[in-house]
């Protein structure tokens, strides 16, 4: 098995590796460093030393698992009732660069009833090959019958790389696959690009509630899967000259089975504007002291045509639905312009709005963390700047 | 009618800050705690059972030997037995070896009818655990649960999606991965405190599992870190202090620009 070890006529006693380690998993005995039991060879401690005292012995690896060819690059369309998410497009524009530099296909996975026609906005984004398994069991999402479909089809197509949007259903369906076809799989990539050495899938993510980001490779299982989520990646342009393959599969009726049944959809109505797709987004933290303030937040939102974001502290509250909630586990967001007031700017919190293009913060406290993430930051009482800013606003539009 | 809860110990995340001087982590005095959505798969756990009025709730989970201490708060809770996977040949595991492992301790539970699991791990933030170990088991699923029923051997769950939730109905044996709209979860009496002081854990390492040791730990995970390093901040802002009006002012000039999309 994996083994770690100090080696310590390197060791210098200097407890850097302490502070890097996630899990308080290091401690100093006799002025040498000691790994302790509750160690996840994390690697974190290995890249902090700058001895090279810290060793993580693996099992010799011996090339890919199942060699043989595996090639392209696929992306796991998600649609519902007819209308593809934002997403599969954005992951198509990614896919094409990966499969640009690789020099293979890109192809997409289309599971629904009646989707047939959705293929071509497949292909105007970028898709070569367009995979589609149309059948009246796969109407509503369900995890076993799309999960047995992808993996069936993965199977026979061999990728090299598979791609699939961190939204509810793709988080649901992709772990089925990933473990169905033991392929690895990383959640939430931020990053995705090819190791030029290696032709490897190189995928950084976030991770420790955003409060570091990692790495991660796939080095000998096929295909590396990843899921990112909307708004991370941009799609390309439509193109409607560009050509592409629509290939119709059948499966056999046994994948189609599914011991759940979708009874209904019950749409969530509280949301005048969906914050996931906002232009401008006005959020309200823990520094608004309380529900009532919201009220504030809301009249910008309104003067601005902008949508209500809220911070965890808020919604934890109370003072507002989890549907609002913008960071590490809630939406993430890539608005225009960010207003942020009574935020913070913990790390969770900018994991979902940090690729805004333009951030303005409002908070009292002048060493909030959110004004080294903010382009513009004011330093005061929210409960004054937010309407004075807003109606300075009303009146210049 | 055997729950079985899933937890993991973790660093409480929300605590940790970043030493902006070194780029390194401040993780002293940061406590470990159960991964707050777990808290929300036990409280439902405790529900089920109260709701059905029958059935044991078995918490379980991966780790060292430390984890006793979050299966000891788990029963404090009121689970009644707990269980804890603990072999070094498990360390470094990804989430494929971790729901392996976790799939393999549940089957040598013997029948099961329903698991639980928090919606993701605070610190890997993956969510891939619950469903990776359903497939496991190959029993369906229900992710981000906000509303459990169950009645006569089936489930009606409520699955939160962007912009609203599914009403899904499966018949148990079956997981669900829960968020934290679907309960509050409960305070540990100081009965059920008494209790788990004096509560026998059961520890299984690989030897009691019917696992292939080819598939634990780091190297039986198909995905690997290579590089840890802290998110460098945007910078480059400007932050306008003083007087309310000179503050609005100064950054109203900043936004009408963006607002009227003059490039």
């Amino acid at each position: 098995m994996s083994s770690i070890e100090v080696l310590e006529d390197r060791c210098v006693g200097c407890e850097l590796c302490v502070k890097a380690c996630l899990y308080d998993a290091i401690e100093m005995r006799d002025g040498l460093a000691v790994i302790k039991d509750n160690c996840t060879l994390c690697g974190a401690c290995v890249d902090a030393c700058k001895f090279d005292a810290i060793l993580i012995r693996r099992k010799a690896e011996s090339g890919l698992e199942r060699p043989g060819e595996s090639s392209g690059v696929w992306v796991v369309a998600e649609q519902r009732n007819g209308e593809l998410h934002g997403v599969t497009l954005e992951l198509l524009g990614k896919g094409r660069e990966l499969a640009d530099t690789l020099g293979v296909s890109l192809e997409a996975v289309l599971l629904g009833h009646d989707v047939t026609g959705l293929a071509d906005a497949l292909v105007a984004h970028g898709a070569d090959t367009v995979h589609v398994v149309d059948a009246p069991e796969l109407e509503h999402y369900l995890d076993e019958p799309y999960a047995a479909v992808v993996a069936e089809l993965v199977g026979r197509g061999r990728p090299e790389i598979v791609l699939t949007g961190a939204t509810s259903i793709g988080r649901s369906l992709i772990p089925r696959v990933a473990i169905r076809v033991k392929a690895g799989l990383t959640a939430d990539c931020t990053g995705l690009a090819i190791d030029d050495e290696e032709n490897t899938l190189l995928q950084t993510r976030p991770a420790f509630g955003g409060n570091i980001l990692a790495t991660i490779v796939c080095p000998r299982h096929r295909p590396q899967m990843a899921t990112v989520r909307h708004k991370v990646m941009t799609p390309l342009e439509a193109d409607a000259s560009r050509k592409g393959v629509v290939v119709v599969e059948k499966v056999a009726p046994e994948l189609l089975g599914s011991r759940s049944t979708f009874v209904e959809f019950v749409k969530d109505v509280t949301q005048a504007v969906n914050i996931a797709e906002a232009d401008i987004i006005v959020s309200g933290g823990r520094g608004l002291g309380g529900p009532e303030n919201f009220g504030l937040v809301e009249d910008l939102a309104r003067v601005l045509g902008g949508a209500v974001g809220a911070s965890r502290a808020a919604v934890d509250a109370g003072w507002i639905p989890y549907s609002h909630q913008v960071g590490q586990t809630g939406k993430t967001v890539q608005p225009k312009l960010y207003i942020a007031c009574g935020i913070s700017g913990a790390v969770q919190h900018l994991a979902g709005m940090q690729s805004s293009k333009v951030i303005a913060a409002i908070n009292k406290d002048p060493d909030a963390p959110i004004f080294e993430n903010a382009t513009f930051g004011v330093v005061g009482d929210l409960k004054e700047v937010l309407p004075a800013l807003t109606r300075k606003l009303e009146a210049a539009l | 009618m055997r729950i079985v809860v899933l937890i993991k110990q973790v660093p409480d995340t929300t605590e940790v800050r970043i030493d902006r001087e070194t780029n390194t982590l401040i993780r002293e005095g940061v406590p470990s705690i159960i991964n707050p959505f777990d808290m929300y798969a036990i409280e439902e756990a405790l529900r089920v059972r109260e709701h059905l009025g029958e059935g044991t709730v078995t918490v379980m989970s991966m780790g060292p030997p430390q984890v006793e201490t979050a299966l000891r708060e788990a029963l404090a809770l009121g689970a009644d037995e707990a269980v804890l996977l603990s072999d070094r040949a498990f360390a470094g595991s990804d989430t494929w070896s971790t729901s392996y492992t976790l799939a393999a301790g549940i089957k040598k539970l013997g029948a099961c009818d329903i698991v639980l699991c928090g919606k993701q791990a605070i610190d890997g933030d993956t969510a891939q655990v619950g469903p990776g170990v359903a497939q496991f088991l190959d029993i369906p699923q229900v992710t981000y649960v906000r509303k459990l029923d169950i009645e006569g051997g089936e489930a009606v769950a409520q699955r939160m999606m962007e912009d609203g939730y599914d009403v899904v109905r499966v018949p148990l044996p079956a997981l669900f991965t829960v968020v934290k709209e679907i309960n509050e979860p409960r305070l540990p009496s100081l009965k059920g405190k008494m209790k788990a002081k004096k509560a026998d854990i059961t520890v299984w390492t690989q030897a009691d599992l019917d696992v292939d040791p080819a598939e634990l730990g780091l190297d039986g995970s198909p995905t690997r870190v290579v590089r840890i390093f802290a998110p460098e901040p945007r910078g480059g802002g400007v932050v306008f202090e003083g007087e309310v009006d000179e503050t609005v002012e100064k950054l109203t000039a900043e936004l009408l620009p963006i607002l009227r999309g003059d490039s």
